[in-house]
């Protein structure tokens, strides 16, 4: 799936919500559910430390692609960051480099993203885009 | 006895919604609201008197620098310093410390030892970190114990002849302990020693005599004690003040100036380089002569108030831990909730118009301490009401629900 198709799947599915109880619920069950970084790769190497919460995020080549992934020690945090694997995971570099970001907008998660929220997410993008950058000039 | 209706009403902000929610501020450690008068006196001064200070001879220019003067007074006055010319206007307690710090560069030599404590504000140990990196001096630190206060026996053991300045918070800003600056101000003058204390988070809860601590240096900020923000204060001892070199060179702060050499100004001005915020100053004293018309015992009152009944409230919660229990201590609570990240409750009760400071609150070495990522610091002031604790405590029932 392209990563343009899949953000629109996630805007459906958030558009379901009446509320941001709704979907906070929904991120938190996001993030307990999925296990996101295997226990090796949750090293400082990998660590992007927020002033809020702390991420870790790994990126490993699988042919064309790029896999992604992640952990957090906030569940909102690590919820959000089961939508950005879902959106990141497994696209090749251009593909990565060249996402758009409005739909976090449109999901009403613009404030976990802002850049003056200190929660490692806006460093995580960013990190997921060097990835990108970094195996499209290998490749 | 406050009324508090009363009081809330002087401030506008309190009357709006946040997230569709009545706002309940308790982020008064990060920054104090404003009341309208000292809203008011900002645009007054901009509509009736805004000139340059200190230099010109036209009426405007007068009246600016008498206003400016006249706050400086009510600073003075406000903290018992004996002499207006020991009240310099800085933009902040940080600018304060690292006046102060930059200056002792001139005086410490390698071996010599400064001290810190473990309840400071990164603004109050890394200027010093700097400053022994610069000097090869050494930084000691006082260490803290579980309730979260200053051990005093290794305080008493940290100083010796060694020791050159030490500097400590009034009151910490993530655990809200007030510490025993009068017995630690003593302490260091025993062993010779300068004493710097750090009064941001002491002002907006009390009166500090710096004469009576007879301390070497007060600093605080304006924006935590109803004033504007880009604030602050550092006092100093006049002959402290005489002692260290000039911070910043610049505008005003020089008698006489060639290429060859140029000597600096008297005091206050030697430290008061270029423009100052001077609508901040001037409306500080504003903010001062509220505080004080409110009057800081009613203000321990209402505040000592709200503390007693937010910890019995929040202690109701179960797996809630509070972070910070001496008896000497201001109206801060700092939490956690057993298994839940301080982000989390923090973004769930925002929602629910409640502002609180979540994370590590600049105090790094004190998270460290406790080994957690931060903590929820609900921090009150005068102007907040039994009705918003429980709001408060509502919220954490509720977020600690959704997050289980």
């Amino acid at each position: 799936m392209k990563i343009k198709d899949i953000q629109e799947e996630i805007v459906d599915e958030f558009s379901m919500f009446d509320d941001w109880m709704q979907r906070y619920e929904y991120i938190i069950e996001l993030g307990k559910n999925l296990p996101l970084i295997k226990e090796e790769f949750k090293v400082d190497e990998n660590l992007i430390k927020g002033c809020q919460s702390k991420v870790w995020l790994q990126g490993e080549q699988n042919e064309d692609k790029i896999v992604f992934t992640a952990d957090s020690d906030a569940i909102l945090t690590k919820g959000i960051i089961a939508i950005l694997i879902r959106v990141f995971s497994n696209q090749t570099p251009k593909d990565i480099i060249d996402a758009e970001m409005g739909f976090i907008d449109e999901i009403g998660l613009k404030e976990h993203l802002s850049p003056t929220r200190a929660n490692g997410l806006v460093s995580m993008i960013k990190n997921i885009k060097m990835y990108a950058l970094a195996f499209n000039t290998r490749g | 006895m406050l009324d508090i209706q009363k009081i809330r009403a002087d401030f506008p902000i309190l009357q709006q919604k946040v997230n569709g929610k009545p706002l309940v501020y308790f982020d008064n450690g990060a920054t104090s609201q404003k009341p309208q008068v000292v809203i008011d006196a900002i645009s007054k001064y901009y509509q009736e008197i805004n000139a340059n200070i200190h230099r010109g001879v036209h009426t405007l220019s007068q009246l600016a620098t008498d206003a400016y003067e006249i706050a400086r007074g009510k600073v003075q006055n406000h903290i018992n310093a004996k002499h207006a010319h020991e009240v310099l206007f800085t933009s902040g307690t940080t600018f304060g410390i690292n006046l102060v710090a930059n200056g002792f560069a001139s005086i410490l030599k390698p071996g010599d030892e400064v001290i810190v404590s473990h309840l400071e504000h990164h603004s109050n140990i890394v200027p010093w970190q700097m400053l022994c990196e610069k000097t090869g001096a050494t930084l000691k630190v006082i260490p803290m114990n579980e309730n979260g206060e200053l051990v005093m026996a290794e305080y008493d053991k940290l100083l010796s002849d060694k020791t050159k300045i030490v500097t400590v918070n009034h009151i910490s800003n993530a655990l809200g302990t007030i510490n025993p600056i009068k017995y630690m101000i003593d302490k260091a003058h025993e062993v010779g020693a300068a004493i710097l204390i750090d009064g941001a988070q002491s002002v907006p809860h009390l009166k500090p005599d710096v004469q009576a601590l007879d301390c070497d240096f007060y600093a605080f900020s304006g924006h935590k004690m109803c004033g504007p923000t880009g604030t602050g204060i550092l006092y100093g001892k006049e002959a402290w003040l005489n002692k260290l070199p000039p911070y910043q060179g610049g505008g005003e702060m020089i008698k006489e100036v060639t290429f060859e050499k140029t000597t600096y100004a008297e005091l206050p001005h030697k430290f008061e380089a270029g423009t100052p915020h001077i609508a901040g100053g001037i409306v500080l004293g504003t903010a001062i002569d509220y505080l004080n018309e409110v009057g800081f015992e009613n203000i321990q009152q209402q505040e000592l108030e709200l503390l007693a009944y937010a910890t019995e409230r929040l202690s109701e919660i179960e797996g809630l831990r509070i972070y910070g229990n001496s008896e000497a201590k201001t109206s801060v609570i700092s939490f956690n909730i057993e298994g839940i990240h301080p982000y989390d409750i923090g973004s769930i009760i925002d929602k629910l118009g409640i502002a609180v400071r979540t994370g590590h609150h600049c105090a790094q070495p004190i998270m460290n301490f406790f080994g957690i990522p931060g903590t929820i610091r609900a921090s009150f002031s005068f102007y907040n009401t039994k009705e918003e604790i429980d709001a408060l405590v509502d919220a954490v029932k509720k977020a600690q629900l959704m997050l289980s």
